[in-house]
């Protein structure tokens, strides 16, 4: 198989996630180039009825106790063993929380390149050519493996997911490599508390980033978002910091937003943060770079400090 | 308890980043590097660790860019209590392939009961060093970590998945763990006690020796043509206040008492 190309499917609480998809699409694309096929790869437990309900040409399934809940060392371990036996072209992992904890360590064990942060990839010649979005978005580069093969890690959303969706017939395989005596243990999933503001069912949203400067300034924000009648939402950096709950969070590692009107005061608009937020209605985006990324996204702008503007707006609003 | 935490120094990111002539890399000659932001999380993370559990935390990178010390000695002066820089000829911009080498290198003589690092950086266009620092050292890596607990020999770590969602995993030390956030944000060091350190503690050196490559070879770098751009307005705070308060009564949602 040493044109076909392994994807890794991603899935939660017996749902495949979109990635898995938007990963296949590509990789059919990628295989007919290549002359090889496009393999999903599934580790569950008991997960049948989903293995083959994705657009691959084939899909490998190991059905495993062991991997009954993702364990990045039981599926880098079989990871591996697979790559070793099968020797594929390339191997697409998601960039997200689980694939970015085996794309790297697969490159090392497996004696692979890896070309993370992917938001391209195309077939130039027979040759793969890969581009990351690195440097919080700002910058693309072009990459091509010194070898053959290889491991990308594809960004959520990059490619569409509609090209990946479809059947597939499902080879049972049984693990490649032992896993028994995994040292990382699975213990529980914790769901997101309630409690706090839905972000998610706002109809506005003040949302605000690093530009507001510190703790004491979130009280203008508030202000603000009070006289709207709406709620503060907010990027990594905030709530990373404790100026806000988690809940408030806006973003891939946050919640995906999509209200009426989104203001984005103080963001610059890292890839992470645009991911949950590019489907609201209205985008207007406060910011003192003018090249700031969110200004990409956003339909009005403004180059303003938003320390200065969300006092006069306050006072706007309220008439 | 041996806590180490591997960092990397990354471009700043509010600097205008400029491509070399070559167009296949940043013009890193005109950059001003920082320490990592989630290798910041990491430091805090380590020492919040050592304060419950008792241990010593080190503090170990590639000096890239010849200006290391500052950022070790600002995380001596948060609480690590050792600090290591690997030296050679590795330049601004070296790949994480190269870094992860380097490090596991450097620390697998120190035996690590865990190693806290960064869970990703800026510039790793070639993958994350926490993974490749685990699979070199044969050590178990869980990432995308908000939280630690160490006892009795394991660490219970929260694993972020999107929509937040968590998972919560029992891992048998020693292993490495990708730090997302810390605990608590990153705690402030004074000035004038980083200066003192500066002028205290030794950084130890260890001379690096590995080849460099991460295996791929950018061809292009390019700043990303955005589809679209924003309507820019100019104008005073009260002028760009005026037209967003119309466009959100367009939308029928400014609730005036009236």
């Amino acid at each position: 198989m040493a044109q076909d190309i392994l994807i890794l499917a991603e899935h939660l609480n017996g749902r495949l996630a979109d990635i898995t998809f938007e990963m296949t699409g590509k990789a059919k694309q990628l295989a007919a180039a290549f002359g090889g096929k496009a393999v999903g790869v599934v580790l569950g437990s008991d997960v049948g009825s989903l293995a083959g309900s994705f657009g691959a040409d084939a899909v490998l399934y190991v059905d495993d106790a062991a991997l009954a809940d993702f364990n990045p060392e039981a599926y880098s371990r079989v990871l591996a063993a697979l790559i070793k036996e099968r020797g594929p072209r390339l191997v697409m992992i998601g960039n997200t929380s689980m694939g970015m904890d085996v794309a790297a360590g697969l490159s090392v064990t497996a004696g692979l390149p890896l070309i993370a942060y992917v938001n391209s990839l195309a077939a130039d010649d027979g040759s793969l050519v890969a581009t990351s979005q690195i440097y919080g978005g700002k910058i693309q580069a072009e990459a091509m493996p010194d070898g053959e093969a290889c491991i990308v890690s594809c960004l959520a959303g990059a490619f569409p997911a509609d090209e990946g969706r479809g059947a597939a017939p499902v080879e049972h395989i049984a693990s490649p490599a032992p896993l028994d005596g995994l040292k990382v243990k699975f213990v529980r999933l914790i769901e997101p508390e309630g409690g706090d503001v839905d972000i998610t069912q706002q109809a506005m949203l003040v949302s605000i980033g690093r530009g507001i400067g510190g703790q004491e300034n979130i009280e203008l924000a508030q202000e603000l978002a009070d006289a709207l009648g709406c709620a503060v939402s907010a990027s990594r950096p905030i709530t990373d910091a404790g100026w806000l709950p988690k809940t408030r969070q806006v973003g891939k590692s946050g919640l995906t937003v999509k209200p009426k009107v989104y203001l984005a005061l103080g963001i610059s608009g890292a890839p992470e943060h645009l991911e949950g937020m590019r489907g609201a209605e209205l985008i207007i985006a406060v910011n003192t770079d003018p090249k700031a990324p969110i200004f990409d996204v956003a339909h009005y702008g403004a180059t303003c400090d938003m320390l200065d503007l969300v006092p006069a707006l306050t006072e706007k609003v309220k008439g | 308890m041996n806590i180490i935490v591997p960092v990397k120094q990354v471009p700043n990111l509010t600097d205008e980043l400029e491509i070399n002539s070559e167009g296949d890399d940043l013009d890193h000659g005109a950059l001003q590097y920082v320490l990592n932001e989630f290798d910041e999380h990491a430091i805090e993370e380590a020492v919040l660790a050592k304060e419950a559990a008792g241990g010593a935390v080190t503090v170990i990178g590639v000096d890239t860019t010849g200006e290391l010390d500052s950022a070790l000695h600002t995380a001596l002066a948060k609480g690590a209590d050792k600090a290591a820089k690997v030296t050679g000829e590795y330049g601004r911009g070296v790949d994480s392939h190269t870094q992860a080498r380097l490090l596991a290198d450097a620390i697998k003589g120190m035996s690590p009961d865990i190693v806290l690092t960064g869970v990703q950086a800026a510039d790793d266009r070639d993958g994350q060093i926490g993974p490749m620092i685990a699979a070199h050292l044969g050590l178990p890596y869980v990432g995308v970590v908000t939280g630690v607990e160490v006892k009795e020999g394991k660490a219970v770590v929260h694993k972020e998945y999107a929509g937040g969602v968590m998972a919560e995993f029992e891992v048998t030390l020693p292993t490495v763990v990708g730090v997302q956030a810390a605990h608590q944000p990153p705690r402030y060091a004074p000035v004038s006690k980083i200066r003192q350190i500066a002028k205290t503690m030794q950084i130890e050196e260890i001379a690096g020796n590995v080849p460099s490559g991460a295996g791929s070879t950018v061809r292009r770098m390019f700043k990303p043509e955005s589809a679209g751009h924003a309507e820019m307005w100019d104008g005073s705070p009260e002028e760009i206040a005026e037209k967003i308060v119309a466009l959100i009564a367009e939308k029928g949602l400014l609730k005036r008492e009236a």
